[in-house]
């Protein structure tokens, strides 16, 4: 199964990458040598194999609902590209 | 008595403790250390003398006083540059966190400054932890301390190179696929991975979370034991991190191996590793016999779809983790004028290197509709038969022994294939699988590089591994060579 460059795009939107087209022709040809090499998977019987998300049992960490001190606004806002009136600045999303 | 950068760091703590020498003597050398073989090793991106000297004169005044001091106090140390330092440059690596100061620290950081820990600058690193030689680096390639024109290993190769050139006796890294060990093993000196949920990542700039583990790097395995001692032990600030007493690690470091039945797994000794490192390796095998312990072949059959798995699962995280960088809240963001998304992905293109977009694009692929059973679930459930590969081992042995590495340290440039790359990992990475300890030490030299031996124990059992690295290490001399650096 090879990848198209119209689906290599479609998962570049998806991970919200802005690729020139020399970059996109890069990623099919790595997406897919990487998928030939995924294939030797399938050899693998894994009937019946749960599988693992983590390598030790975790289970919900619950804590008591109270209020913690956290950082002050300032210096979370200190590293944003662009902050006014505590907020972070993005571009205009709704027109009008 | 050599110089004061040839000290490990329990011996420089035993002659603080008799007054021989001060913090601020021991700092003042690892920066001149710095300053004259940094430029050639390039281990560092950041460093921070003012701070470091301050900290320095701290534990010295209070050494003074007679108050009481942490376990680590006044030793220079290292810190690879995905863990968060408040007021001190962040990046990981990437141009998209080139100018990102954190506003608090690593658990693991926090932890140092309470054991009294000077923490002298920032080390290089593949851009986000993606990588075997920092190559990947959105700033420049480390180099290796015993031949210049090689890879150090990655991805935390300035760590490495740094304790392995006499920089600070200590340092911190991150391990994802063998991260730690790989860049040890290459610059021959000890490094290791702790078992998952033993050390908080809190504060790690996140890779793959279910494989990231932070830990220690050192030339001796006393001083590994010690930082490891620092560092451990459950926060709540992790989830992931385990409420276990932590043992004394230093009260394991026992050079005694008599009794202790070691597993050889022969899939660790296949295509790719070559004979001068498979030698060094069971030469360090057959040392071990001789100083009493029980050695046998074993299988773990699943091996050799480890690397497979590993890169459809580590990717997967690393889209999910790397989705917060959108040029919004720190980093980069791109002077282009652009809407909404296109200020993401704009932001993104110009701020992520080519392997760190390869990686996020084939994890986003292996989690999209239609894609997941056939890689992601797959891939999980190999990860299981991994994991019982390891288990039905540790039934019958307490440890086992493989090379860390295939290869000693590369050429500077030589794997231009991101695949052929990826093979470095490959005697490393089912141990992030399966969530064991892991620790690289010296082993020997193929042709002036160094080779490492990789212990690979049960979960929570890093004390068996500091066992059986003390045995070694004390009937050997690898661990004392040093590079000839020529300046």
């Amino acid at each position: 199964m090879a990848l198209s460059r119209e689906e290599v795009r479609k998962v570049a939107l998806l991970a919200r990458l802005e690729l020139t087209d020399d970059e996109i022709d890069e990623q099919a040809k790595h997406i897919n040598d990487l998928l030939k090499t995924f294939e030797t998977l399938q050899q693998l019987d894994v009937t019946g194999i749960e599988p693992t998300s983590h390598s030790i049992p975790i289970v919900n960490v619950l804590r008591e609902d109270r209020t913690l001190p956290s950082l002050p606004r300032e210096a979370v806002l200190a590293n944003a590209p662009e902050a006014r009136d505590g907020c972070f600045i993005v571009p205009r999303i709704v027109e009008g | 008595m050599g110089t004061l950068t040839d000290w490990t760091a329990h011996e420089a703590l035993e002659r603080m403790g008799r007054g021989e020498v001060t913090s601020r003597e021991l700092t003042q050398a690892a920066l001149e250390r710095i300053a004259s073989v940094d430029s050639e090793v390039k281990a560092f991106l950041t460093v921070t003398p003012e701070e470091a000297l301050a900290q320095a004169d701290t534990i010295d005044a209070r050494r003074k006083r007679g108050e009481p001091v942490g376990l680590l106090a006044g030793i220079p140390l290292a810190l690879k540059d995905n863990l968060c330092t408040t007021g001190v440059k962040t990046t990981a690596g990437s141009q998209i966190l080139h100018n990102f100061v954190p506003p608090y620290d690593a658990t693991v950081v926090r932890k140092l400054r309470e054991a009294g820990a000077v923490l002298i600058g920032k080390t290089n690193l593949d851009e986000f932890a993606m990588g075997s030689s920092t190559e990947n680096s959105g700033f420049f390639t480390s180099r290796n301390p015993w031949d210049l024109t090689r890879v150090p290993g990655g991805s935390s190769g300035g760590s490495a190179a740094a304790v392995a050139a006499r920089e600070v006796p200590l340092a911190l890294g991150s391990d994802t696929g063998g991260s730690i060990r790989q860049p040890a093993s290459l610059c021959g000196v000890i490094g290791l991975k702790p078992t998952y949920g033993r050390v908080s990542r809190y504060g790690l700039i996140a890779y793959a979370s279910s494989l990231d583990q932070i830990g220690p790097f050192s030339r001796d395995v006393t001083d590994c034991a010690l930082l490891l001692n620092a560092i451990s032990g459950h926060d709540p600030l992790d989830s992931t991190s385990v409420d276990l007493p932590v043992p004394d690690f230093t009260a394991a470091c026992i050079p005694d191996v008599k009794g202790l039945r070691l597993g050889v797994p022969k899939e660790y000794f296949g295509a790719g590793v070559t004979a001068e490192v498979a030698e060094a390796v069971w030469g360090a095998i057959d040392y071990l016999m001789e100083l009493g312990a029980t050695v046998e072949e074993c299988s773990l059959p699943t091996t050799e779809y480890g690397l497979a798995a590993y890169y459809i699962l580590a990717p997967a995280e690393c889209s999910s983790n790397l989705a917060r960088f959108d040029g919004v809240k720190y980093g980069l963001r791109t002077k282009e004028l652009a809407g909404h998304i296109g200020l993401t992905e704009k932001t993104r293109d110009e701020g992520f290197g080519a392997e760190v977009k390869q990686r996020i694009m084939i994890g986003t692929y292996a989690l999209s509709a239609g894609y997941y059973d056939a890689y992601y679930k797959r891939a999980q459930q190999v990860r299981t038969l991994i994991r019982l590969d390891f288990e039905r081992a540790f039934e019958t042995f307490d440890a086992l022994l493989t090379p860390t590495s295939p290869v000693p340290a590369f050429k500077i440039g030589e794997k231009s294939d991101p695949l052929e790359m990826k093979l470095a990992d490959v005697c490393t990475l089912p141990v992030n699988m399966a969530g064991l300890p892991g620790i690289s030490i010296p082993c020997g030299f193929a042709n002036g590089l160094p080779v490492g031996l990789q212990l690979i124990g049960k979960a929570f059992d890093e004390a068996t591994l500091f066992r059986i690295a003390s045995a070694y290490e004390q009937a050997t001399d690898w661990h004392q060579r040093c590079p000839a650096l020529s300046v």
